[in-house]
């Protein structure tokens, strides 16, 4: 058994949806994380809130957030358990963030220690 | 003389006497103490039986024990003089036996760190915890276990034997370990309520003692400060949630009585309050355990109307359960729950993901979830269900599952 970790990308931060929406999804997003969790195949995960987000350039320039200038954001990560690669990927098909058009999620195995 | 001998005295007075003798003596003499107070009862019994109860058994028991202790001290004493070593030396130690309230108390939670050790298996951890902490008889263990005392008796002996060569001591863990150490105790006492919630045993004056003795034991760690701790209070909570059920879940023929189909007003609405001052209690600070999600859940249960906010909040606990402690039981009430919520259909999709397939209660999740959708799939998984299940109780149910199935297609 191996580990994956799920990145979730949203193609631009700034299209921000409804409230309404934003519950929809975060509900959805629970019952997916706790879908793999039935299955004893979570490990751990966060999501990652855009406050208090900075971005650090080659010039040590600081940013807020990394909007604007970076098209794709990460909303959150989270780490599986899966006998395979495409097993992983199953998991990462049902991932709501794939209902906005443009979002994706990036499956990558971690290297074992 | 006839007056009426207070329920459980012997019971209660000998865990009492027990653990005190064993925090006297030390560890490596459990047996000495269980035998000092099995004898201190004989002479009861003896006495008593012909001379008449005594105004005041508990002083009378008390005295006895504290004679026979100091005999057989100073039988070893003697024997140490000609070179024997039997108990360590130790300054703090009283030659008189304690008995007062307050070394009764805490003796008796020392002595429940002690027993619930990690170097012993946790079916031990429970045994022990019954004969010493419970003051139950071998035999009253075996029932509840469904084992015999041959098989008891010897785990308790490996038991003893361990904590001997291990010299565990007979004190509160550390400031440092008292948390992890506190993690083996609770684990302990939700199996120890389980065993009596779930338990097979004909005995159902028996299934609820030992609910009541874990719930007294946890809320003996809620009285300590050190150990009043967050998870603590939640597992409380949830003791109190499901064996405020007691009254409605068996019928008259001690046949199970599903939750759905319970009589709400037979169920013990003053248990219900202290859950929820416990799950109240259990909430300073912002430790998240198992037992607060676990009470959690337990809490919404306790209000029967099916709400859509009700199952939305038990299908999120048991989202994050999952997460932080992952077990099939969780993973298929948290699969019902999703078809309360959201749907049946969706449920179904997500419990043929779980493949517990050498659990019967898997099937009987499907077959629950088929009923209305697919009859004959329904069957197929009742029928799966009865052949892996294990238990009379379970079997019945499954069993009254298939028969409507079949009345409605007929």
């Amino acid at each position: 058994m191996e580990e994956y970790v799920l990145v979730m990308r949203n193609e631009d931060g700034k299209k921000l949806a409804s409230p309404e929406q934003m519950q929809i999804w975060m509900k959805q997003t629970m019952d997916w994380i706790g879908g793999i969790a039935a299955q004893n195949k979570f490990v751990s995960g966060t999501g990652l809130p855009f406050d208090d987000a900075r971005v650090v350039h080659s010039n040590n320039i600081v940013t807020n957030g990394p909007f604007g200038d970076i098209k794709e954001t990460i909303g959150g990560f989270i780490t599986v358990r899966a006998e395979s690669v495409d097993e992983a990927v199953e998991f990462a098909k049902g991932c709501p963030v794939l209902q906005g058009e443009g979002n994706s999620v990036e499956v990558r195995r971690v290297a074992s220690r | 003389m006839h007056q009426e001998v207070i329920p459980h005295l012997f019971r209660t007075e000998f865990r009492k006497i027990t653990t005190v003798l064993c925090k006297h003596f030390g560890i490596g003499h459990i047996e000495t103490a269980e035998d000092i107070a099995s004898d201190t009862f004989l002479a009861a019994l003896n006495t008593w039986t012909y001379k008449g109860i005594p105004e005041n058994p508990t002083a009378w028991l008390y005295t006895v024990a504290k004679h026979k202790a100091a005999n057989y001290r100073n039988r070893t004493k003697s024997f140490q003089e000609k070179g024997g070593s039997l108990f360590p030396a130790d300054p703090s130690y009283q030659p008189d036996l304690d008995l007062s309230a307050e070394n009764i108390q805490d003796s008796q939670l020392q002595m429940l760190f002690a027993i619930c050790h990690p170097s012993i298996p946790v079916e031990s951890q429970i045994g022990l915890a019954l004969r010493i902490l419970c003051g139950f008889g071998i035999d009253e263990i075996a029932n509840a276990f469904l084992s015999n005392k041959e098989t008891i008796n010897k785990r308790l002996f490996r038991a003893k034997e361990k904590l001997r060569l291990e010299q565990v001591r007979i004190e509160l863990p550390s400031e440092t370990d008292i948390e992890k150490r506190l993690q083996t105790v609770l684990t302990t006492l939700y199996l120890l309520f389980n065993e009596g919630y779930y338990s097979e045993s004909q005995s159902s004056v028996l299934r609820e003692d030992l609910c009541h003795e874990a719930m007294r034991l946890t809320q003996l760690l809620t009285e300590n400060k050190r150990t009043d701790l967050p998870p603590v209070n939640a597992l409380l909570a949830l003791m109190c949630f499901h064996s405020s059920r007691f009254p409605a879940r068996k019928n008259a023929q001690g046949e199970m009585i599903l939750y759905q189909d319970q009589d709400e007003t037979q169920w013990d609405y003053s248990l219900i309050a202290k859950g929820a001052y416990y799950l109240q209690q259990a909430s300073r600070g912002d430790t998240l355990s198992p037992y607060h999600l676990e009470a959690s859940i337990a809490y919404w249960h306790t209000l029967k109307a099916d709400t859509t906010e009700k199952w939305e909040s038990i299908l999120q606990l048991y989202n994050k359960l999952l997460q932080l402690a992952y077990s099939p039981i969780a993973a298929l009430n948290r699969t019902y729950a999703l078809s309360k919520a959201n749907s049946k259909e969706e449920a179904i999709r997500e419990a043929e993901k779980l493949q517990l397939t050498g659990n019967p209660y898997y099937f009987s999740l499907l077959g629950e979830l088929y009923k209305d959708i697919d009859p004959h799939k329904a069957r197929h998984n009742f029928e799966q269900a009865l052949a892996l299940a294990k238990t009379q109780t379970d079997k019945q149910l499954i069993a009254q599952n298939l028969l409507k199935l079949n009345a409605n297609c007929s």
